[in-house]
């Protein structure tokens, strides 16, 4: 199969010692960790799909990647660039229509952990990918809903990951919300699947909530990065946890498996 | 094969050549539905028509949405799940009025400029947007093909988007809950657009229609439509979609023309015949950031070309160098016949 020359090549990247680990690396590497014991997942392209892959060749070897396009144990020759691409439909383990996808797969409850992004994010874990602005006659007009709703209210819990941990994005107030977490939704009179985003991996630390009544707690930061920085980088009084653990950084043999097996066009690890 | 009641057993189920028929069985021979891309749009698509586009990120039919755009078609409500870079050149050849959709974005590349230029701006004139989740979009099209008045889904709690989207509403249902308790649900309603096009890797001429790889919401789309046009990369004899029925994901009847249009997926891709064209993708957000840059891409892209053969040969080096694929066969099944 042909491919594309993968963009942005760095010569000699994969060669670069394990402590200058970047920070989609940092990030992807903390979400895999995350993965741990999970069965399914459902993945979006580029940091998702790194986070997925290295968990599936270090803490879930079992792990089932499903894309939102219909595709379930995806097994990709080569690293795919958008969720259809034609590298995860050759050698996959099942092609769904999407009626079966949304209907039976996330509806039906069989996904563990449903990863997805956002422009803004607050407290309760409710998200914002439609705009910025008024709805109406908006500053930025962002994709929308695509299947994030439906990942938020069906998975059993959501894990997000934000490149940029800034007061804009970690916001007190939505410009709209997309995606709502439980407490939204049972507010609404409506009772979802599942737990809502339970993990935050930021390019600062980690954030985390168990379920509906929860809001987002700091229990972890990146080495050198200290509490104050994250809460003056949220838009919110954060809430932190009794006790503030230091993340583990990348060891030498999760980059390896990023850098050589998984992403070594580096298309994501950027 | 309807109403061929006086024919021989034989025939009657065995599909023959109208051209092989006598004159007397002609007219009720199976139609050949094979048209040109020029004559479906004429014939199909119409000023203030609601025109349905469906391909989830594989076989998007972009040269439909070339013709209707070189035929100037005018105040269309366009019908797509992911309106991406399709859909930004109808809005920026001036035929769309109102868009129907649950994802507006140039896939993981980047924005669409025209569609932005329109919500954020209004220029050079507004947009109607209706919006939806892509669950709640794939709902729409169940119940427009099922002719149900609407279906639930378990989407759209707490969300912001009824607030803006009239069309979504919630209703009790009329069984009790898990826990016995009255139950809520969210409801979204049919769509039947006047017509829908979709992409597929091949069909005969009597529009049996087979797609592999991803298959997306093709059919739901063809059934909620009322007239529905099948775009192939290759028109195939009868005897190869009967070889395996099972891959056809939209049967003759549902369809009203077949166009035979090779490499009219691009930039999109048609698996096992040709890849995404990554690299336009990137380069569409570009392209379209510039209003005067997009409507010169325009000029030479598809008003500049007569029809999708003379776009698809200004890309043939394209195709070779950098979209052509290598052979993954699938395995055979066994259909059997009884002895």
């Amino acid at each position: 199969m042909t491919t594309a020359p993968p963009p942005a090549a760095a010569p000699g990247a994969a060669d670069a010692p394990a402590a200058g680990a970047t920070s989609s690396e940092l990030l992807a590497v903390v979400a895999s960790r995350a993965l741990a014991g999970r069965r399914t997942v459902f993945a979006g392209i580029g940091l998702p799909t790194l986070a997925a892959s290295l968990a599936h060749l270090t803490v879930a070897p079992g792990l089932e990647i499903v894309y939102e396009s219909g595709v379930c144990g995806a097994h990709p020759a080569q690293l795919p660039e958008t969720i259809a691409d034609a590298v995860l439909i050759t050698g996959a383990e099942a092609v769904l229509p999407m009626a079966t996808l949304f209907g039976a797969v996330l509806q039906g409850g069989h996904i563990d952990v449903g990863f997805l992004g956002a422009a803004q994010i607050d407290r309760w874990g409710n998200l914002n990918s439609s705009v910025i602005g008024e709805w109406e006659r908006p500053q930025v007009r962002l994709p929308g809903a695509g299947g994030a709703m439906e990942v938020m209210a069906n998975a059993r819990e959501i894990f997000v990951v934000m490149r940029r941990h800034t007061p804009r994005s970690f916001t007190a107030e939505l410009d709209f919300c997309t995606s709502p977490g439980p407490d939204r939704a049972l507010a609404d009179g409506i009772r979802p699947l599942g737990s809502g985003v339970t993990r935050v991996v930021t390019d600062l630390g980690l954030l985390e909530r168990a379920g509906a009544g929860e809001e987002l707690r700091l229990t972890a930061v990146h080495p050198g990065v200290t509490v104050d920085q994250v809460r003056e980088a949220t838009g919110w009084e954060l809430a932190v946890a009794d006790e503030v653990a230091v993340i583990e950084p990348p060891s030498a043999a999760e980059l390896r498996l990023l850098r050589e097996d998984v992403d070594p066009g580096r298309v994501y690890l950027r | 094969m309807r109403d061929v009641e006086d024919a021989p057993v034989a025939r009657r189920f065995r599909f023959v050549r109208a051209e092989e028929l006598p004159a007397v069985e002609r007219s009720v021979a199976p139609p050949d539905k094979t048209l040109s891309m020029r004559d479906a749009v004429a014939a199909f698509v119409h000023d203030g028509d609601t025109v349905c586009l469906e391909g989830f990120t594989h076989l998007i039919p972009t040269a439909a949405g070339h013709e209707i755009i070189r035929q100037r078609r005018r105040d269309l409500t366009v019908v797509r799940m992911t309106a991406d870079i399709v859909v930004d050149q109808m809005l920026a050849g001036g035929c769309v009025k109102r868009l129907v959709s649950s994802f507006v974005g140039n896939s993981s590349a980047g924005s669409l400029g025209e569609l932005r230029r329109r919500i954020e701006r209004a220029d050079p004139e507004p947009l109607e947007f209706e919006e939806y989740s892509h669950h709640g979009m794939v709902c729409r099209y169940q119940a427009g093909a099922q002719r149900l008045p609407f279906l639930p889904l378990r989407s759209y709690a707490g969300s912001d988007l009824p607030g803006v989207n009239p069309a979504l509403r919630k209703v009790t249902s009329p069984y009790p809950g898990p826990d016995g308790e009255p139950e809520q649900i969210y409801v979204v309603p049919p769509v039947n657009p006047d017509v829908t096009f979709i992409h597929a890797q091949r069909a005969d001429r009597l529009g049996n229609t087979q797609i592999w790889g991803l298959t997306g919401v093709q059919a739901e789309a063809v059934y909620a439509a009322k007239r529905a046009v099948v775009v192939v990369e290759e028109i195939v004899d009868d005897e190869v979609i009967r070889a395996d029925p099972n891959r056809t994901v939209v049967p003759a009847h549902a369809v009203d023309a077949v166009v035979h249009c090779p490499r009219g997926a691009h930039p999109s891709f048609a698996q096992g015949y040709y890849d995404r064209d990554n690299a336009f993708y990137r380069s569409w957000s570009h392209i379209s950031k510039d209003a005067e840059r997009l409507r010169a891409w325009l000029d030479e892209w598809v008003y500049g070309t007569r029809d999708h053969a003379e776009y698809a040969a200004k890309l043939a080096d394209h195709f070779r160098d950098h979209l052509a694929v290598g052979e993954a066969l699938s395995g055979q099944v066994d259909y059997g016949r009884r002895l």
